[in-house]
């Protein structure tokens, strides 16, 4: 509906809103993040959190000790291939609504360990990232920016329809393939109904 | 502090049948270590921390080394006899001749102590020990018993080179996951073909961006490229 006759409407003490709008408002201003580091950038998301940035502002401050009652996951760190199964396996013991915030360069593609035995190359190779922040580490601000594009994309998604999210769409996979540890590394390497192998065009 | 000459003798005189070696560093730190044999290692270990005057009451850092087989060129002046007509006449003569010989310095893998003493701080004092080879001759003896806190980087050098700890009360991987078969810090690695696009591959990345390429030529992977 039109925006200025709402806010014309809301002077005169009549406030109107839709169903979509209301449910997407309060999804986005309760994300509670589960709390759990996995390297340096974990020291960032912690500062993120205390007076100074203060992310309690954004509604999200409830860090949830247990993946049941965390709605979003930080990926704060480098996933080794050690802690890779066990990421995933958190993920898949959240509740749906569910989003992963990738932070750190680590998180989104390995960082300098890229080329290394024992990093994995971006948590993105085996559950669904809804925001990749580049740094290292990033600072608490880019942290609350990832946050608050997080919450734009949930105000923008609509309940019914193709785009509806994954928890209003009872065909959706819920359950993630978690990797098993093989002799040489992990198997399978990525999922691939995740992330599809990149083609590099020359 | 004693140095690395006065060390060996105490030791020697300290352990019947110990088996010591200086092992110099040429370097300006000049920090020279001690090759201990492994079969009195243990020993000589406990000799290092119980003695009034060395006291090595504190080991800072266990480390593994990798020493792959090495192909060492050398030339050698061999002398032998040549005939050869000298004014008419057929002689024998002695001739010096360059000859380059080549052999296989045998690898092995080492460990390395650094022990230091808080009660009577100095240090360190380096220790070494060296594996028969590094195949299947790989085991050396713990000194977790000696010094507990050996205990987690024994492990690590366990798990990375591959060196087998008799004596070691919890040898298990510590890094890598259980079920990996293969030891990574050493020379002759061979990692899973995981490579992925870099933008400036050079030097090594750009080997196996080669090397990745090659293997996925005419895979589904490959076909885009």
């Amino acid at each position: 509906m039109d925006e200025q006759l709402k806010i014309e409407m809301g002077k005169q003490g009549v406030f109107i809103t839709s169903l979509q709008e209301l449910y997407n408002w309060g999804r986005k201003s309760s994300v509670w993040p589960m709390q759990f580091g996995l390297a340096c950038c974990a020291i960032e998301m912690i500062a993120t959190t205390m007076a100074r940035y203060d992310m309690a502002r954004f509604g999200a401050e409830v860090f949830r000790p247990s993946p049941r009652q965390a709605d979003m996951m930080i990926i704060s760190g480098t996933v080794t291939k050690k802690m890779a199964p066990q990421v995933v396996r958190l993920y898949n013991q959240m509740a749906e609504p569910r989003y992963v915030i990738a932070m750190g360069a680590c998180a989104i593609s390995g960082g300098p360990f890229k080329q290394g035995y024992n990093v994995l190359k971006g948590i993105d190779r085996y559950i669904p990232v809804d925001v990749h922040i580049p740094g290292c580490p990033p600072r608490p601000e880019a942290l609350l920016h990832a946050l608050m594009t997080l919450q734009k994309k949930i105000a923008g998604q609509p309940l019914t329809g193709e785009d509806r999210p994954r928890h209003l769409d009872a065909e959706a996979q819920g359950e993630f393939p978690v990797p098993h540890q093989g002799e040489h590394d992990l198997v399978p390497t990525s999922n691939q109904g995740v992330w599809p192998v990149p083609i590099t065009i020359k | 502090m004693k140095t690395v000459e006065e060390i060996k003798a105490a030791i020697e005189a300290a352990v019947p049948g110990a088996e010591v070696e200086i092992v110099s560093n040429p370097g300006p730190a000049a920090e020279h270590s001690l090759r201990i044999g492994p079969a009195k290692a243990v020993e000589i270990a406990r000799f290092l921390r119980d003695d009034a005057e060395l006291a090595l009451d504190f080991l800072s850092n266990v480390t593994g080394v990798d020493w792959p087989d090495k192909e060492i060129t050398e030339k050698v002046k061999v002398t032998r006899p040549v005939t050869k007509t000298v004014d008419g006449v057929e002689q024998t003569v002695e001739e010096t001749v360059e000859e380059t010989r080549k052999h296989v310095q045998p690898g092995y893998l080492e460990t390395v102590y650094h022990l230091y003493s808080m009660a009577l701080k100095h240090g360190p004092v380096i220790v070494r020990m060296r594996t028969g080879n590094r195949t299947d001759d790989v085991a050396l003896p713990s000194l977790t018993p000696v010094w507990r806190s050996a205990e987690f980087q024994e492990r690590e050098v366990f798990d990375l080179y591959g060196i087998v700890f008799t004596g070691h009360p919890d040898l298990r991987r510590i890094l890598m996951w259980d079920e990996f078969k293969d030891h990574p810090m050493r020379k002759d690695y061979v990692e899973p073909d995981d490579f992925e696009y870099e933008p400036t591959a050079h030097d090594e990345v750009l080997a196996r961006h080669k090397a990745h390429e090659a293997a996925t030529a005419g895979s589904a992977e490959g076909a885009g490229q």
